[in-house]
């Protein structure tokens, strides 16, 4: 017996090794990046997750690069490109030495092809309007036309793409750092399949062959996605790292162990019951950076008690979000008076919402609620998850207290709580969105008239002109008092409440230099290094 | 012998129809769809990605395809993961789940006997008293409490071990074995224990004592025979259990084993995954319980010789 605690104790002994895989990484060059979930896939015409993005970041390259610091898009697989002056062509010249992981090159057939992918609609990609500002894609993909010499996308020759738009869309440049407008390799996919085949095999590793300054190496299914440096890339002289290591991780709690022993160099988040007010100063490798998305419960306005914009304002304006934000979030999120969060693309709206408990009692009384108690029973809907539960009890309280109606809150597992809010069952809903790129466009898109996300049967044609008017407006200055206009109707009609900003939350090793805050917190794993002070 | 273990492999066979099918018919019942997500996807996008899952056709269509793909064993593509087939994600989890079920069940099997026999041994003395009050505190400390402790005092504080991973880096495997062995110790202990106590004050003990046997032969030869069929008894649904419970502790741990595909299956109601796994975890339950059932029959002599 005595042996076997021996044994065991030395065994144990023997197992510390002392350095941990963030020690060995400085000279090994590599990143160890916590990752959020498993992946779906790599295809990127089929993918529409966060960790999705960072791996395809690092394997491929759409024709602009979202730039580490924010704001315009670096040139990507085109080094340069033309716009036409009414806006509505572009000319990319594609890098002359732009290569494909297995040395093709990289042509403007390649796009034109991968366009033709994504609008094809049997693929099913869950993300073909991305490229809807391009002339005829909407009607291709809808089938109206079924040639798509029509669309506007044509190779002019191997390195010169010329794109035409329906409207002067300012901010399409942006929109070509989303992954869904990247290209993919022909013969590789149709080696493995065809070319609407959701199931075909050339995402795996020894068959994945993609245009990114990294190569997939290994895949190991919830353990981890191994990438190594690209040699053929085109830019490879900058890439600093040899490989990174994705983990998908879901359980935050284990992730936060996980970078406390040394085994993680970023995290994908922090837990937020740990988040205090100086945390920052407390532990340093936590970083609190502003972030391009907007929390904000929908409020059905089909509903026969919200129909009436009084009573939506009297509602939007008993939320005390100072108060949310510091009892009840805590980590450091910006209370929001406007859907667009301050500061995406230089978009800073002017919209406000006081937080006028006098005020929301006279609009609730003119809306012919003398007391809240003839109000009916209001609900809030969210999805199960402690914070959304904490900050719906607080709105819960600040409701009762200051209006008195009654508020019953229902959670509901994630896909329920999607498909009620979908067809219209809830009266209020907690939501959340994030920007796919960096433009008020993002946002305000959502709330028009048909889009699947306004959800909250707001029809409004009046906001919808002005989108459209803004989306035809090359000058960027006239653009956002356009756009501003737009925010204001919104906030004015209020068939949606801003609550908070978001933030990102999460840890950052000390040894992960060329990481820069940015509103989109797209990190382009090319300028990444690890070095030991 | 051979009859029973025929009428129980016939008998499995409707049970797993019966789970195949009520399975089948309460995943589509619930609310919400594979293919609901944050960002809503149009009409033309869902319909386009139900034809291409074959989920406009009927029902019964779909549930007949589904049936007859089972036979030839084929549980369909993962509608989560496109270009993966459930059989696949299935296989790639299983190693790693039974690796860490084996492990699991060695380390309750050794704790549990020693801490029992010693019990019934060394009944109401201190040997008794304390590993039985532990093995009480073990039913009662759930996984998910016991891991992330077990990792606090040996990942963190004495950095012995690694606090995640499963054969990345040395040593990872011993923190998940111990919690998830752990609970099950508890109650090989107290089932041992148990069993042991009845044997012990039996006639043919007291003859064994009797012809001069010494005590080790006594309880190793003659007692624990006969005093661990509870243990052997359990360790059927047991091992079904890990294999199918271990969920907790392979998220605390990064475990790629099957719990978690399990799991997250339902959340993302990715119906063809949710009924290839719960198809195969019905069939371990099956499987184990058959198992120890024969195991239990032959090791008590008077079931083995009728």
């Amino acid at each position: 017996m005595r042996y076997s605690y021996l044994f065991i104790i030395l065994f144990l002994i023997g197992c510390s090794s002392g350095t941990t895989p963030v020690d060995n990484a400085v000279e090994a060059k590599v990143l160890h990046y916590g990752n959020g979930t498993e992946p779906q896939g790599l295809d990127p015409h089929i993918v529409t997750g966060v960790p999705e993005h960072h791996l395809l970041l690092a394997l491929c390259e759409g024709l602009t690069s979202s730039n580490p610091r924010g704001g315009e898009s670096l040139p990507g697989s085109a080094a340069s490109w033309d716009i036409s002056d009414d806006g509505k062509v572009y000319t990319f010249y594609l890098q002359e030495n732009g290569k494909w992981s297995n040395g093709d090159d990289v042509t403007a057939e390649d796009y034109v092809w991968s366009w033709q992918r994504i609008l094809t609609p049997s693929l099913g990609s869950q993300y073909p309007d991305m490229l809807y500002y391009v002339q005829n894609a909407e009607e291709f993909h809808n089938g109206t036309i079924d040639d798509f010499s029509n669309v506007g996308v044509k190779a002019l020759n191997s390195k010169t793409l010329e794109v035409t738009l329906k409207e002067p869309t300012p901010f399409f440049l942006g929109l070509l750092s989303h992954y869904s407008t990247w290209p993919v390799h022909k013969p590789t996919v149709l080696k493995h399949g065809t070319m609407d085949d959701r199931n075909g095999q050339w995402t795996r590793p020894g068959n994945f062959v993609c245009n990114g300054p990294f190569n997939l190496k290994t895949w190991e299914l919830n353990k981890k996605i191994v990438v190594d440096k690209n040699p053929l890339y085109w830019d490879a002289d900058i890439v600093e790292l040899n490989e990174i290591h994705f983990y998908p991780i879901s359980n935050e709690m284990t992730e936060e162990r996980m970078f406390r022993a040394g085994q993680l160099h970023v995290t994908s988040t922090f837990p937020s019951n740990k988040c205090e007010p100086n945390i920052q100063e407390i532990n340093p490798n936590i970083k609190i950076h502003p972030y391009m998305g907007t929390y904000f419960y929908r409020f059905n306005t089909a509903n026969k008690a919200l129909d009436d914009v009084r009573v939506r304002k009297a509602l939007a304006y008993s939320i005390d979000r100072q108060k949310i934000v510091e009892s009840v979030t805590r980590c450091g999120q910006i209370p929001a008076y406007s859907f667009t969060p301050p500061g995406s693309n230089g978009f800073y709206p002017d919209t406000k919402i006081p937080y006028d408990v006098d005020l929301a009692r006279n609009l609730l009384k003119e809306a012919g609620y003398d007391s809240g108690e003839k109000f009916p029973v209001l609900e809030i809907l969210f999805n199960t998850s402690e914070g959304h539960r904490k900050v719906a009890l607080a709105i819960q309280q600040m409701w009762q207290q200051n209006l008195g109606i009654n508020v019953e809150l229902v959670n509901q597992d994630w896909k329920v709580y999607l498909s009620r809010e979908m067809i219209g069952d809830f009266q209020v809903s907690r939501a959340g969105w994030i920007g796919d790129y960096e433009d008020p466009n993002t946002f305000l898109d959502t709330m028009r008239p048909n889009r699947g996300n306004n959800k909250t049967r707001w029809d409004n044609y009046e906001f919808d002109g002005l989108l459209a008017k803004a989306n035809a407006t090359l000058d960027q200055e006239e653009r956002y008092k356009i756009l501003m206009e737009a925010e204001r109707l919104l906030i004015d009609e209020m068939p949606i409440a801003p609550i908070y900003t978001y933030v990102r939350v999460y840890q950052l090793h000390e040894d992960v230099k060329g990481w820069y805050p940015n509103i989109l917190s797209h990190h382009h794993p090319k300028y990444i290094r690890i070095e030991r002070d | 012998m051979l009859g029973i273990f025929l009428r129980r492999i016939l008998l499995a066979i409707p049970v797993l129809i019966a789970v195949a099918s009520i399975t089948f018919f309460l995943v589509r019942l619930a609310p919400g769809g594979p293919f609901d997500a944050d960002k809503a996807v149009s009409e033309q996008v869902l319909k386009n990605l139900n034809e291409a899952y074959n989920l406009n056709a009927p029902l019964s269509e779909q549930y007949f395809d589904y049936m007859s793909g089972i036979l030839v064993g084929d549980f369909g593509p993962s509608f989560r993961f496109p270009g993966r087939s459930v059989t696949e994600l299935i296989m790639t989890g299983l190693p790693v789940t039974f690796e860490l079920a084996i492990y699991s069940m060695l380390i309750a099997l050794f704790i549990g006997i020693l801490s029992g026999v010693t019990a019934a041994l060394k009944r109401n003395t201190f040997l008794d008293y304390i590993p039985m009050s532990i093995a009480m505190i073990g039913i009662c400390v759930p996984t998910f409490l016991l891991g992330p402790l077990l990792v606090l005092i040996f990942g963190i504080n004495l950095e012995l071990l690694p606090v995640s991973g499963w054969g990345q880096l040395p040593g990872d495997k011993i923190l998940p074995s111990l919690t998830l062995g752990f609970a099950y110790a508890a109650y090989i202990a107290r089932l041992s224990r148990g069993g042991m106590l009845e044997i012990l004050n039996q006639d043919f003990i007291r003859t064994a004592r009797a012809k001069g046997l010494s005590e080790k032969m006594v309880v190793i030869k003659h007692a624990m025979q006969g005093g661990l069929i509870p243990v052997v008894s359990f360790l059927g649904p047991a091992v079904a259990g890990l294999l199918a419970g271990s969920f907790v502790v392979e998220t605390i741990f990064q475990i790629p084993g099957l719990g978690r595909f399990y799991v997250e299956a339902a959340f993302n109601r990715d119906y063809t995954m949710i009924l290839g796994t719960t198809i195969f975890f019905s069939f371990m339950i099956v499987f184990f319980n058959l198992l120890s059932d024969i195991v239990a029959l032959w090791l008590n002599p008077r079931s083995r010789d009728t």
